[in-house]
């Protein structure tokens, strides 16, 4: 069973940049009523969304860039940079090579890719933090760079997909830290359900072909083609409110933390009707779980640290918080994580 | 669970319609407050009742009420 312990290791800061571009849903062209009802059942009114030259790296480039001066780092102590995304920038070579040399980091450095969108903030966390705890001092600074850019692979004229997501790319600051508290997390996967979430074509699988760009109408205001993401709204749903608090309450118990110990309980922002069947099924009170779903949608990997800084950054620099956080979707993959952050840096959300 | 419990649960998720349009036989997908909204709905009551996790498919393939107890069943 995926459950690590992992000392050694600290959270310094956490930043977040978005599009310039808001894309509103009360703009979405539906019936009103139809409108209304969506956008509040999902939780979300507005979103950003990159324009043609933007990619996720960009993003995550500037949130890292952002996060650097704050902390006042010295680029040559960065020894590993992780990039978690399902939009990288091509598809090869692994953008974190790409973002290595772009943030001028120096060429003894570790950089890796990992695929995974909603639980990728989790996982990319156990990941890291796994590798500066084993380098034992070696690896000083590390730069865990998440994020990607839903509105590449959705179809516009799917009303079950456009509405729901935006786009945003996000930067962790983590540092080696003899004697620091670290992470627990508790990590889970179920590839029965790879289908639930996928683009079928454009991979190796199912190579490009001129076919792929077909538009399919499914329903009244669902159409796409294979190039685009297909979501079982239904499945996802029921897969999320299952999986996600037996994972929380799995990691509460296995690592003896007390629930009222924690401050915030940071979720994937999914859907709003999700995530509050998912808060309610756990008893959480509505203040101890920040919502960033209304001004920017579901960001997939980018939720939880985008969150973080757009609803909790001014606590996050002035306090000491205990967070869980928590993550499901494709994959099917899903995580918990409960760690905590000391008066960390948080500079305010960059926009580009 | 039982069936006629089953179906009080079934019509507990809807606000318009009334109680008695919820039979063993009724097919739910068309009635007119139907929505995507109420299948989540539905799903998470089986969730919160029964501790099953249903799937997409599911829903899509049950035609009636008691279509969807038995899949229910099954998955128990």
């Amino acid at each position: 069973m995926a459950l690590l312990q992992i000392s050694d290791v600290a959270v310094r800061g956490v930043a977040a940049c978005v599009p310039k571009h808001i894309d509103e849903n009360s703009k979405y062209p539906l019936p009103e009523k139809e409108r209304d009802t969506l956008i509040s059942s999902i939780g979300v009114e507005r979103k950003r969304t990159a324009d043609d030259n933007t990619c996720t790296s960009d993003l995550c480039y500037n949130a890292a860039e952002k996060l650097i001066r704050e902390l006042n780092w010295d680029k040559n102590e960065i020894d590993c940079l992780v990039f978690v995304s399902q939009t990288p920038d091509y598809v090869f070579p692994a953008t974190s090579c790409i973002l290595q040399n772009r943030l001028g980091l120096s060429t003894e450095c570790d950089a890796q890719d990992i695929s995974l969108g909603c639980s990728g903030w989790v996982y990319g966390l156990s990941t890291i933090s796994s590798l500066i705890f084993s380098g034992r001092g070696n690896l000083r600074k590390a730069l865990l760079l998440v994020g990607d850019t839903p509105s590449k692979f959705t179809s516009i004229a799917d009303k079950s997909a456009w509405p729901l997501f935006g786009d945003a790319g996000t930067a962790t600051a983590l540092e080696y830290l003899p004697g620091a508290d670290g992470f627990r997390f508790h990590l889970s996967t179920d590839g029965a359900g790879a289908d639930a979430i996928i683009i079928k074509d454009g991979g190796f699988r199912h190579l490009f072909s001129a076919n792929s760009l077909k538009m399919v109408t499914y329903e009244e205001g669902v159409s796409r083609s294979n190039l685009h993401s297909y979501l079982d709204g239904m499945s996802i749903f029921s897969f999320a409110i299952s999986k996600g608090p037996k994972s929380i309450n799995r990691l509460l118990e296995e690592f003896s933390i007390d629930r009222e110990t924690v401050d915030y309980f940071l979720f994937h922002q999914a859907n709003l009707f999700l995530n509050e069947t998912v808060r309610k099924k756990l008893k959480l009170e509505r203040g101890k779980v920040p919502y960033s779903l209304k001004n920017f949608g579901n960001t997939s990997s980018a939720t939880i640290p985008l969150t973080m800084v757009t609803e909790i950054g001014g606590e996050l620099k002035s306090k000491k918080l205990n967070h869980v956080g928590c993550a499901f979707g494709v994959g099917l993959s899903w995580a918990s994580v409960y760690f905590t952050t000391d008066h960390i840096a948080c500079p305010d959300l960059v926009e580009y | 669970m039982d069936l006629h419990q089953f179906i009080q649960n079934f019509a507990a998720q809807f606000n318009d319609t009334d109680v008695s349009e919820f039979r063993p036989e009724t097919r739910f997908k068309e009635l007119k407050e139907w929505s995507s909204l109420i299948a989540l709905s539905i799903i998470a009551m089986i969730d919160e009742e029964l501790s099953i996790t249903i799937k997409g498919d599911d829903i899509r393939q049950a035609k009636t009420i008691n279509d969807l107890f038995g899949i229910v069943k099954t998955r128990a």
